[in-house]
């Protein structure tokens, strides 16, 4: 093959490639991934790699799965995903809140090649957003939290002030207290999302300020390590089912299940129906899913868990239900009025009763 | 006894495990860029000596046979580093960011089927009596043999470097390689054993990490430790005992930063979290400015390759 010849083919490829045709049907979809963490941080960055491993599963040669893992949040984003975007990528998934510019601005620079974002909320013709109401989820660990509570304190390991996060801890401490009106919350910023030793501190200091139940909101394991070193504290797997440490500390857990949605919009770039828009799935859609409870919760505080779980699930119940104040006293949410999903996602205030500053 | 909401003692046991890790890695490093190497690598080391320390700690039941892989993980993977950089002379710098890479990369390979496992514990000293000393029995004696060890190692490495012939062989190989050789001490020979016992105290901090402070096996668990462990050699311009302030402030003020907020002071946590880095910047730079010998400090050769002919 003479060089000019390759050299056109191998630019019609590309195009073709990046274009997706139909026609062109043998050509795999490619589908990149970056990931906050690693793959094997068994929280959050692993229950993504789940949902890529469910789209390989599902479509097999007809797609092509590739992933960088580690990928800092902030300007190292934007280059890991042009470098997937050059590589062909078709569709790319961004996993974390903190790669929101760096998607804008790659896919403005891409205009062919589709993005999703995870738990953003910054869309274009090209990107779309996904998350899951993981304070559905929250608002069982804090009713078994409140009820198995000795101390009185819950202990919060948060990530960044942002209001994924603020979603949690204001719903955690919200049903807490509905069922122990003594509860009081202790919030601890690590300002990670991935730092094992970081976050086993952060437990460490929390258990000895007193409390006994310790939630996080970062990605590994560590601190159901070093709740279970304590011994009679109570933890909850985050994004993974972390079942490791059943049946303590891990009473239970609140799963992302992303396969479902990754396999859909897929299949939405496979038929040419991919557009872009907004998703947040719950406990009803089946993106939120409930770990097992374990036997060291109570009988009666696991039904009363399961069917908090059922009410939510069939959309009886809404985890932020008013009459509600923010934490400064003003009212939030009328009696019986429930919070608009546009109101959750930009939510930046805690809610009467916690006694931390939030930080802004 | 608490002071100001903070539980003293509880701070201090937190501050004495969040500090070992780094301190035992910049130890290390210490001696090996006092040598004339500057190793890069030392993330990479960390992660394989907490890997293999796990590995071997699980397998055996043993935290002391799990301390001791761990060291020997570290010094395996230095060794390799040593022949690439001192044997053929590959440069340094590029070297030892490869090696952090393909330690994390070989560490979460072997370490996929430990995940979610608890180690055997590491057990504390017992000082009999001297322990149950009010305040100081929990603040000084209440510690897991690793702690002691550490300090020992640090103790010992200033007095090597400073006060005994090995010592000074050492540093002349790493002031000036040409002089060190004309004399006839075997520079080579003297690098590769400081990378060697680098590369084993950084092995040790990182099974310290896996073993005691978290403790569990994760994949990329250093997070960084080994960067902020290079970063305290260049702050406490290459003096021992300014490695153990630097470790200690650093550890200290992660620790203190963290109980704050549980104990809900009102200091924004902003600030509180940048502190660890901002605090221990600033003691170390004072206390090479007051000395005098900031950026002079650094030893001559550091970063140079030596060939006998040239």
């Amino acid at each position: 093959m003479k060089r000019r010849s390759f050299l056109i083919t191998t630019a019609a490829t590309a195009m073709i490639a990046s274009a997706g045709l139909p026609a062109f049907a043998e050509e795999p979809l490619k589908v990149g991934f970056i990931y906050v963490g690693p793959v094997g941080d068994m929280g959050w960055s692993y229950q993504h790699d789940q949902g890529r491993q469910a789209i390989e599963a599902e479509y097999g040669d007809k797609v092509q799965t590739t992933f960088m893992e580690s990928v800092p949040e902030g300007p190292d984003a934007e280059r890991a995903l042009t470098q997937l975007a050059l590589e062909g990528n078709n569709l790319i998934f961004a996993t974390s809140f903190g790669y929101m510019d760096a998607v804008m601005n790659v896919a403005a620079k891409f205009p062919d090649v589709k993005f999703e974002h995870a738990t953003g909320y910054k869309t274009a013709d090209n990107v779309a957003v996904y998350d899951a109401k993981f304070f559905q989820g929250r608002a069982i660990q804090g009713t078994i939290a409140g009820r198995m509570t000795k101390s009185n304190k819950i202990g919060y390991i948060a990530s960044f002030p942002i209001p994924e996060v603020i979603q949690g801890i204001n719903s955690a401490y919200l049903h807490a207290k509905k069922v122990n009106p003594d509860v009081e919350m202790k919030v601890v910023w690590a300002y990670t999302w991935f730092d094992p030793a970081k976050e086993a501190d952060a437990a460490a200091a929390l258990i000895a300020e007193g409390v006994d139940v310790v939630m996080q909101h970062t990605d590994s394991t560590a601190p159901q390590a070093k709740a279970q070193e304590a011994g009679n504290v109570i933890t909850f797997g985050q994004a993974s089912d972390m079942g490791a440490f059943a049946p303590m500390p891990r009473v239970t857990s609140t799963i992302d299940n992303w396969a479902p949605y990754y396999v859909q919009r897929v299949g939405a770039m496979l038929d040419g129906s991919w557009a872009s828009g907004a998703t947040w799935g719950g406990i009803d859609t089946g993106m939120v899913e409930i770990g097992e409870i374990s036997d060291a919760v109570p009988a009666e505080v696991k039904a009363e868990a399961l069917a908090l779980k059922d009410a939510i699930a069939a959309g009886t119940y809404h985890p932020f239900t008013g009459p509600l104040n923010k934490q400064d006293g003003s009212a939030w949410l009328a009696e019986g009025v429930t919070a608009e999903d546009g109101e959750l996602a930009g939510m930046n205030f805690y809610v009467e009763g916690i006694t931390a500053e939030l930080p802004q | 006894m608490t002071l100001g909401g903070i539980d003293i003692i509880a701070l201090t046991a937190m501050l004495m495990t969040a500090s070992t890790p780094v301190l035992l890695a910049a130890t290390g490093e210490l001696v090996a860029e006092k040598s004339g190497v500057l190793n890069l690598g030392v993330e990479g080391m960390m992660i394989m000596g907490a890997v293999g320390g796990f590995a071997v700690a699980v397998a055996t039941g043993n935290p002391v046979l799990g301390f001791a892989a761990g060291a020997l993980a570290g010094a395996a993977l230095a060794l390799l580093f040593a022949i690439l950089t001192q044997v053929f002379l590959s440069n340094q710098v590029g070297t030892g960011l490869a090696l952090t890479l393909f330690g994390l990369g070989l560490s979460a390979l072997i370490g996929k089927s430990y995940e979610g496992i608890r180690p055997p514990a590491t057990t504390k000293l017992d000082f009999g009596p001297l322990s149950e000393l009010p305040v100081l029995g929990r603040v000084l004696f209440s510690h897991d043999w690793m702690v002691y060890l550490s300090l020992g190692l640090v103790a010992a490495t200033w007095y090597v470097l400073n006060k005994t012939r090995v010592g000074l062989v050492l540093r002349a190989v790493g002031e000036n390689h040409d002089a060190a050789h004309a004399l006839g001490y075997r520079v080579i020979a003297v690098r590769i054993a400081a990378l060697a016992f680098g590369g084993a105290l950084a092995g040790l901090g990182g099974a310290y990490l896996s073993l005691v402070r978290v403790p569990q096996w994760t994949e990329g668990m250093t997070a960084g430790a080994g960067w902020i462990a290079l970063a305290i050699v260049v702050f406490a311009s290459w003096r021992a005992e300014r490695v153990l302030i630097g470790a200690y402030l650093f550890g200290g003020i992660t620790a203190l930063q963290l109980q704050l907020q549980a104990a809900e002071y009102s200091i924004p946590v902003h600030l509180l979290s940048m502190a660890p880095y901002v605090i221990t910047i600033v003691v170390l730079v004072i206390l090479s400015a007051v000395h005098r010998h900031g950026v002079q400090a650094a030893p001559a050769a550091l970063g140079k390759s030596f060939h006998a002919s040239s």
